[in-house]
């Protein structure tokens, strides 16, 4: 288990696809440089889109944790 | 006793909530077992999608509005107010006409979207839009003075209502400037916030082909962070800055604050069951359309069947019978792929669309349904 202390959560667990992906890029715009958001998605697509979209708006994906039935992205705000 | 059942918002889906009930529950509408309130903040019906169709002087902005009164049926009292305040536990609303508190023992909100441009700086000034019906009028000024440079098409905010139009819009005006002679002299750049050119892949997948050969240039993980409206120029939270002749935006969208103050939601969206419908939150609370925070798209179709869904079961607690009816995710839409051809999607939770090929006879499908869209307002179709 990682041991970052994220500033927000995003719960976007249940959520279709764009849903989750577009739930983190809501918190990351309202975050301030250098704070973490966690987001919670138990959709698969996540695991392609969230590392995709973070390297393209160039903020680092620090970890990404798999539970039971989510994953857990550790997102840091460039 | 009687019942009370309160519907909040009278477009599409309180609309055709209000007229299915009137006719479900008739008998117990006229023994005075049942009272049905549609609660508006305006006198009419808007039927938004006629919008699309303001900016190429095809349409009025009057051609989308009839008074409810018309359209909904006389047993229901239309009430021209608006609701500050839901207390789910009290099951009383609070409102800005009148000092009485408005009691009831089922209630549903379809309260709808609003546009929040002020969220991106600079968005409210150099953003132009068909999302309302003044930014549609506005738009068409500005498009009919376009004859060179570039115009911009950035969705700025998902969930939005109607999720096609962004693409309709793209292909509409392509092909409007084609038959004007001007398409060579106006570049068209289309944006769209995550890796695809729509959030559904069957339809991102379709279209995207599309935008290539009708020369559409596309930004994907576009996210706009702010807009200069003197530099003209947008620029996005992945570092991209984009100039541009005429900006378009589907400005973000967010519901009604009194959701989230009610303690039902985040950001004006009604967290539900998206089977039942019901709030997750509070008991005797439904939510349908844009306000049921389902997954599926912002669209007229959804509220409309969610409707007849929310009717079903509301009739069914009334008589003392288990609710059963359920929603399967069902959308329809039509999308525009020019001025003269249409495509055609339908879909539900475990299905996804297949857009069909475009055709004339899909167009001016579409075009009768916008026509026929009054007979689903009153319940008939």
């Amino acid at each position: 288990m990682t041991d970052i202390e994220p500033d927000e959560t995003v719960d976007a667990r249940g959520a279709a696809c764009p849903g989750p992906l577009m739930d983190l890029i809501g918190a990351i715009r309202s975050a301030d440089s250098g704070e973490v958001v966690r987001l919670l998605s138990d959709n698969e697509q996540s695991l392609s889109d969230v590392p995709e979209w973070a390297e393209e708006a160039g903020n680092e994906l620090r970890a990404v944790e798999e539970l039971d039935d989510h994953h857990e992205f550790y997102v840091e705000k460039a | 006793m009687t019942e009370h059942v309160v519907i909040v918002g009278g477009g599409t889906g309180g609309s055709v909530l209000a007229n299915d009930l009137a006719d479900r529950l008739e008998p117990e509408l006229d023994a005075g077992d049942v009272r049905i309130t549609l609660i508006n903040d305006d006198a009419d019906h808007v039927y938004k999608p006629v919008w699309l169709y303001v900016p190429f002087g095809q349409r009025e902005p009057d051609d989308g509005r009839r008074p409810l009164e018309d359209l909904v049926d006389d047993r229901v009292d239309i009430r021209i107010d608006r609701v500050t305040e839901i207390d789910t536990d009290a099951e009383r609303l609070e409102s800005m006409e009148g000092d009485d508190t408005i009691e009831y023992d089922h209630l549903v909100l379809a309260t709808g979207s609003t546009l929040v441009p002020e969220e991106i700086p600079g968005l409210a000034d150099g953003g132009h839009d068909y999302y309302s019906e003044s930014g549609a009028v506005d738009l068409r000024d500005e498009l009919l003075s376009l004859t060179e440079g570039r115009l911009v098409l950035s969705v700025v905010g998902t969930p939005h209502m109607c999720p096609a139009a962004p693409l309709e819009f793209v292909f509409m005006v392509d092909d409007w400037l084609r038959e004007r002679g001007l398409r060579e002299d106006v570049e068209i750049t289309y944006t769209y916030p995550i890796q695809r050119v729509h959030g559904n892949p069957h339809i991102a997948e379709w279209a995207r082909p599309i935008m290539e050969e009708r020369d559409i240039d596309v930004e994907t993980f576009f996210n706009a962070e702010s807009v200069d409206p003197e530099a003209e120029t947008i620029t996005s939270m992945e570092g991209t800055e984009l100039d541009y002749d005429l900006l378009v935006t589907i400005p973000p969208h967010a519901g009604v604050d009194l959701i989230e103050e009610a303690g039902l939601g985040d950001d004006g969206w009604v967290d539900v069951d998206k089977h039942t419908l019901e709030a997750e939150a509070a008991e005797n609370v439904y939510a349908l359309g844009d306000t049921a925070d389902t997954g599926v798209p912002n669209a007229g179709s959804v509220a409309h069947y969610q409707a007849g869904v929310v009717g079903q079961r509301l009739a069914s607690e009334i008589r003392g019978r288990p609710a059963t009816a359920t929603y399967d995710g069902k959308t329809l839409c039509f999308i525009e792929t020019g001025m003269d051809a249409a495509s055609f999607v339908e879909f539900d939770y475990e299905t996804p669309p297949a857009p069909a090929p475009p055709s004339e006879k899909l167009h001016w499908s579409k075009l009768a349904y916008n026509e026929a869209y009054w007979l689903t307002a009153r319940g008939l179709l």
